[in-house]
Parts: C-alpha cells; structure tokens; sequence
C-alpha cells in the first residue's frame, strides 16, 4: 500500500513537473501566502506588544505550528478537499470500482506540493521562535510540541475527511466548512483562549483544536505544569475515527450523478 | 447597450446560486465574529494603541465581509483564464464587442449579483448585534452617500486588476501560479487579512501609492468617518486615477496579446 502511494506521488511529482514556472510560482505563490500571514501577526504586534500575556515569540510558536501542520494535512489529504469535483465528474465513481480502499485512493489521487512553500517559511518562523522565545526546553515540553503537530495534523486531515464525506449528501462542497479548515489555521495562530471563554469551550469539547493547540502550548510556555497535558492531542488522532464512520455512513448512502 | 445585455445575462445566473450564497453568509458570519473576537483580546490587552474606536473597527469588518463578493480582490471567475487556456477564446474573438469591455461588464455582473445575494442579509444581521460588537450606521448621512460613490469607484479598481491577471493567460501554459501569487499578495495589501488602518504608519505611506488601498480601504474608512468627509474629494480622485491607468494598461496589453496569439484548431 505504501509502495503504491509512492508511486501515485511519484506520477504527480512528475506531472506537476512539467510546468516548471508554474510549478515554482506555486510554491512561491504559498510561500508569499505564509509570509503576508506573518507580516499581519507581525504588524499587530509591532502597535500592541502583547495579547493576553501572550509574547510575540509564543503567539510566533503557534502561529508556525498552525501553519506547519496546516499544510502538511493539505498536501496529503488535498484529494479530499477537492472531493466535490470528484464526485461532479465522476472521478469517485472509478475509483469506486478499483480493488482499493476509497480513503486510500482520494487521499493518493492528488497531492499538494507546492504546500512546500508554505512548510519552509512556516518552519524558518518556528525556529525562530524556538530561539527567541526563551523557554528552557525539556523532554516533556519537546514532547509535547511534537505531540501538538501530530494532533494538529490528524485534526486537520479529519476535517478535510468530513468535508469530504459531506459531500456524499450534498453533492457540492460546503462554503462554512472553511471555517473549520482555512478558519482554523488563520484563527489558530493565535492561543486560542484570546478568542474567549465561549469559542474555547467549542474548541475543547465539539472539534478538539484546542486539545490539541492551547492546553499543550500552556505547557510548553510553562503556563502549566500538568504534565498530563501533553497527552491531550491524542484527542486529534482520536478524532480521526468519527470522521471514517462518518465517510463509511456517507458512502453506503452515495448515489453516483451519473456523469 | 449590448453591454448592458451581458451585464443582464451574468448578473441573472448568478443570482441562481442562492444555496451557495447562503452557505457564504454563514461562513463570512463566523469569520467576521472571531476576527472581532480576535481584535477585542487586542484591545482588552492595549486599548491606547488602537488606532480607530473599537465600534468603527466591527463596522470595517462587517462591511468586509458583507462586500467581499464585490470587493475582494480574488473573488473572480476563472471562466476568463481557462477560456483563454482552452481555446475558447476563439468564439470571443469573432464576436463584434470588444473583448476588454465585454470581460469588464462580465465581471461587474458577476460580483454585483452576487454580494446582492450576501452583503445585504450579513449587513442587518450585524445591525441586531449588541455595540461595540455590531454594525453601526454611517457617522452622517453625507459620509453613507460618499461611501456609496467611493464604493462603486473601489469595485471598478479591482476588476480593473483583475482584468490585469487575466490578461497573464496568455503567456503562461498554467494560470495557478499566477492565480496563488495575485490572491495572497492583493489579499494581504488590500487590508483582507489586517486593515489598513493596523498597519504601522511607514508601511501604510508606501502603501498608499498603490491601487491596493483604493479598493476597500477608502469606502469604509469614509463610512466610519475616519477620513473626514472633507477628505474625499481628493480619496476618490486616487480612485479614479488608478481606475484610468489600470483600464488603460488593461485594455492595451490585450491588443498587444491579441497580436500574437495563437488558436489551434480542433
């Protein structure tokens, strides 16, 4: 299976390839998206200084990791962000007649690579922030960092999943979805307990984002000592299983469109 | 008057997509709420930095997301670029219109229809809001009709540089690159992601002399009564200048594309 996915990136890579200038104004065009994203966090910062306790360096940390698994998600499950075209031109109902796995082949027949763009700059600004931040780092707090990316990516990969799967009822992509995938990695940048107690609460115990964002981050910072906290974005891996019943519940009841 | 036809025939089929609209005036809602949820953390944190009263800033925000459609430099139909790619440009090039004003009024039907669909449903809802948080009336009945007149200029600044990219089909085999690097850059300069008014005062002048801030910018701060009313004669005048040179580059690189292109046949 994994050999095939290769593959299947192999094949894209190639394509994509082709167009040079196009391909490369691609990643420029994503990287140029991640630094107006930076500049914004950075010209608020240069008038306010601090946003609930929170430094530019810490709010830096964030921001980065937002984007950095942001855009991980988004050029692996892209196929399911683009799940709509699929089902209009009738792409899903080939795949449907292959020995393989739905998830699988959406998941493999597209991949972003121009994200790439966005990952560099992301990840420039993450060190950064790693240096200038001033936190004393220990195996907990690294821990926990790389237990905040594996959750933020499962949890974004999940919401392009149900986005996905939506479309089995409604045919056409969901706009208000975005909230919940472009939303939440611009929302994101910032702790998300400077939106307020309400919006927390949503993130915490609907759609985990905060599970897997603030209460980790407040370890990190030091904030809190719970070490259990660095466990929390398991909720976003977790969240991956709804999401599947949730494709499997939308697929038994897919009428193809007929084109 | 022909003009008038294609404005007619596009502005009518977008109004079909009213599922649509309303799936957008959910999002733009919510959008809206958490960035005025985000700029009040801003505010409880240093209210003395903030360069306009808080009431004005939701009301900025809410005419952002009300007039995205009509004003939001990447809320274009790419029917233009891939007609273009694909060659059927050639039925465009027999047709007696000319091609940059017939692409213009397409446009303008486009994006009028469709923020009559949103602007107006997202705007009353915002107006039950409770103040600070909700969307305030004009600070004077002079400043809504100078917002009106600044607003249509604004709408022409921006499918005048839309115009600009389309044109960029011509001389490339893909347009998503081209597409990527407009959108995020004209997002981020037009005040989409931050408005202008945040910006630190030296990056605000140069930025000032680009078309970039004659798109939003100038009606809504006209609207809140940030730019006195006696400032508009001269805010507008930057909006037409940019209105004329834009129009006049557009419409001269296209004959100069025009000059050589080439359709193949099939």
């Amino acid at each position: 299976m994994m050999q095939l996915y290769l593959k299947y990136a192999a094949i894209i890579l190639k394509g994509r390839m082709q167009d040079k200038a196009s391909f490369f104004f691609g990643i420029l065009g994503q990287a140029l998206a991640s630094l107006s994203s930076f500049f914004a966090v950075y010209f608020i910062f240069y008038r306010f200084k601090t946003v609930k306790g929170f430094s530019f360096s810490e709010v830096l940390l964030c921001f980065s990791l937002s984007l950095i698994s942001f855009s991980f998600a988004e050029c692996f499950a892209r196929g399911f962000d683009r799940f709509a075209v699929f089902i209009s031109d009738g792409t899903f109902d080939r795949m449907l007649v292959r020995p393989r796995n739905t998830v699988f082949q959406v998941a493999a027949s597209t991949m972003e690579f121009s994200r790439i763009g966005r990952f560099i700059e992301a990840a420039i600004v993450f060190i950064y922030a790693l240096s200038t931040c001033g936190i004393s780092f220990s195996a907990g707090r690294i821990a926990a960092l790389a237990m905040m990316f594996a959750g933020s990516c499962a949890l974004f990969s999940g919401m392009f999943v149900l986005y996905a799967a939506l479309c089995f009822f409604t045919l056409e992509g969901l706009e208000f979805i975005n909230i919940f995938t472009d939303g939440a990695r611009e929302f994101g940048e910032y702790p998300l307990a400077v939106y307020g107690k309400r919006v927390l609460k949503f993130c915490t115990f609907v759609i985990p984002y905060a599970l897997v964002q603030y209460y980790p981050f407040l370890y990190v910072t030091g904030r809190s000592s719970r070490a259990w906290y660095i466990l929390l974005p398991l909720a976003g891996i977790v969240f991956l299983l709804p999401c599947y019943v949730f494709w499997r519940f939308g697929l038994r009841h897919y009428v193809s469109t007929g084109s | 008057m022909k003009y008038w036809c294609f404005f007619k025939i596009r502005f009518t089929t977008s109004l079909q997509y009213r599922a649509a609209a309303l799936a957008g005036i959910v999002t733009q809602f919510a959008w809206g709420s958490l960035l005025i949820l985000l700029f009040r953390a801003f505010y409880e944190s240093n209210p003395a930095a903030f360069p306009l009263p808080f009431a004005s800033l939701t009301s900025y925000i809410w005419l952002q997301q009300a007039f995205l459609t009509l004003l939001a430099p990447w809320a274009y139909n790419t029917e233009i670029m891939d007609s273009i790619q694909n060659g059927t440009i050639a039925y465009e090039l027999c047709r007696p219109t000319d091609l940059y004003t017939m692409w213009f009024v397409k446009n303008t039907a486009e994006r009028c229809a469709k923020v009559c669909l949103r602007g107006l449903p997202i705007l009353i809802v915002a107006g039950f809001l409770p103040a600070p948080y909700g969307f305030s009336l004009p600070s004077g009945g002079i400043n809504f009709f100078l917002f009106i007149l600044s607003l249509l200029l604004g709408h022409m600044v921006v499918v005048a540089l839309n115009m600009l990219l389309f044109i960029t089909a011509f001389y490339t085999t893909s347009t998503q690159g081209s597409r990527i690097l407009f959108n995020n850059v004209a997002e981020f300069l037009f005040g989409g992601v931050v408005p202008l008014p945040f910006f630190p005062p030296a990056v605000l002048a140069v930025l000032n002399f680009l078309p970039f801030s004659a798109i939003q910018n100038t009606p809504f701060l006209l609207y809140t009564g940030y730019y006195p009313a006696g400032s508009a004669v001269k805010n507008m005048c930057i909006q037409i200048f940019w209105i004329v040179i834009l129009i006049t580059a557009g419409h001269r690189w296209l004959k100069k594309s025009f000059r050589k292109i080439t359709v193949m046949g099939g």
